[in-house]
């Protein structure tokens, strides 16, 4: 209860900004509220981890790649594909819809991966 | 299986009546490359750390080559900080050779990162080798973000598909094949249904007697499907050769040498020019293997010598560049 409460006091102070400041700031308001949450999976000797992963709809997650070798983080249907991620570099895809997403690396396809998003 | 003291390793045990021309052997993978001489049809190799100790006549066949693999331009960690100095290392040990190779195979990972300056400079360096002829076929490195355009622009003029084609030299028909494109999840190297169906009507109309060279990135033959180390659909390719008496498969992709005898066919997987891979299932991945320093030139030749009874015979030495 408390909780609608203080969301709605956040809508509210949200419309105010907007109504008074504009819709730039109102819109970056907002983004701040509702910043997704952002889970991290590793690309360490060939493995991404944790895998599965289970998120709730709207999760972003972020690829790294701790290997010495490139890799890529491409979905099994297309629906995402990152460039090549050389050492150390990151992929961020942000899963809005809920649904079962199988992932592999196209330079070395039998590194594969689930994400679930509930 | 016997260890031989020399580097030059021909067995003939081939005194089986069978067509001499129809035996190609091409052995001793080593270090950054091998040098192959084609004499009286039977196609020889040496480790390139052994050539200076050959005569001019040992050199001097009908027809030589050289195989080059995995320079991986543009890489820089710790397994090798110096991958363009390795590579002008390894043109260097060509162009010490008493008798030039007409022709350097260079079979995949050509750059690490696809970027057109990795290219350049391995083009650059390619430049100061003796035998100006170059064939090429990609690897996964080289194809990356772009689906292997850029690699077909600078290569591929007279390819098909995705960079496959053939040519003849002195009697020997070289197949030049692509295995790392549209890789699927979980999968292993793939050369795909229009490939194959190329390749079949290639070698359709060449007599039985003609020794075949096959060369492509990724190892041809199941070494490590848990790394990926194969083709899932060698065997098709491998099948279209059947009737040939002599069929040489060269490959690279494992930074290895690595070899095998099946039937008609010897396999032979090449040194990187960049950095060594572990041994198939000895750590937790395929990635680069740090030495020391000092020993990065002794872990790109090892010695293995393969024999198989039978009407083949296989010997294979590998030395270290140092």
């Amino acid at each position: 209860m408390k909780r609608t409460i203080w969301s709605l006091g956040i809508a509210t102070v949200a419309i105010l900004i907007l109504m008074a400041a504009g819709s730039r700031i109102s819109a970056s308001a907002v983004a701040q509220d509702s910043k997704p949450a952002e889970t991290a999976v590793k690309i360490d000797n060939f493995i991404f981890s944790p895998n599965p992963l289970t998120v709730s709809a709207g999760t972003t997650i972020r690829w790294t790649n701790r290997d010495d070798i490139p890799h890529n983080v491409v979905s099994d249907d297309k629906s995402f594909k990152s460039k090549v991620l050389d050492t150390d570099e990151t992929f961020a895809y942000t899963f809005t819809k809920p649904g079962t997403y199988t992932y592999f690396c196209s330079i070395h396809p039998k590194m594969t991966g689930k994400v679930v998003v509930q | 299986m016997a260890e031989k003291p020399k580097d030059e390793i021909l067995h003939d045990h081939n005194h089986d009546g069978i067509d001499r021309r129809g035996f190609l052997k091409c052995m001793a993978w080593a270090g950054t490359g091998a040098f192959c001489v084609m004499q009286g049809g039977v196609l020889k190799s040496y480790s390139l750390s052994a050539l200076s100790g050959l005569t001019g006549k040992q050199m001097k066949g009908d027809l030589s080559f050289v195989q080059i693999s995995d320079s991986h331009m543009g890489f820089n960690k710790p397994a090798n900080t110096d991958v363009a100095g390795t590579l002008k290392a390894a043109i260097d040990k060509i162009n010490a050779l008493p008798t030039q190779p007409s022709f350097i195979l260079h079979t995949g990972d050509i750059t690490h990162l696809s970027k057109p300056e990795e290219f350049d400079t391995v083009d650059q360096l390619l430049k100061g080798a003796s035998a100006k002829d170059i064939f090429y076929v990609p690897g996964e490195h080289d194809v990356l973000n772009d689906d292997g355009k850029q690699y077909l622009e600078r290569y591929g003029k007279n390819a098909r598909g995705s960079g496959w084609y053939s040519f003849d030299q002195k009697g020997v028909h070289f197949i030049g094949l692509v295995n790392v494109m549209n890789l699927k999840a979980g999968g292993l190297g793939s050369l795909g249904k229009e490939q194959l169906e190329w390749m079949e009507g290639d070698v359709k109309h060449l007599s039985k007697s003609t020794p075949i060279v096959v060369f492509a990135h990724m190892p041809l033959w199941s070494i490590y499907p848990e790394w990926g180390w194969g083709t899932e659909d060698s065997e098709q390719a491998l099948g279209y050769l059947k009737k040939f008496g002599s069929v040489t498969v060269l490959n690279g992709h494992i930074h290895q040498t690595m070899q095998k005898v099946e039937g008609n066919v010897t396999f032979h997987t090449a040194a990187s020019t960049a950095f060594p891979q572990p041994k198939p299932g000895s750590a937790p991945s395929p990635g680069p293997m740090k030495v020391p320093a000092e020993q990065l030139k002794s872990v790109l030749g090892i010695r293995d010598v393969n024999y198989v009874q039978g009407k083949h015979a296989l010997g294979v030495i590998d030395s270290s560049l140092e």
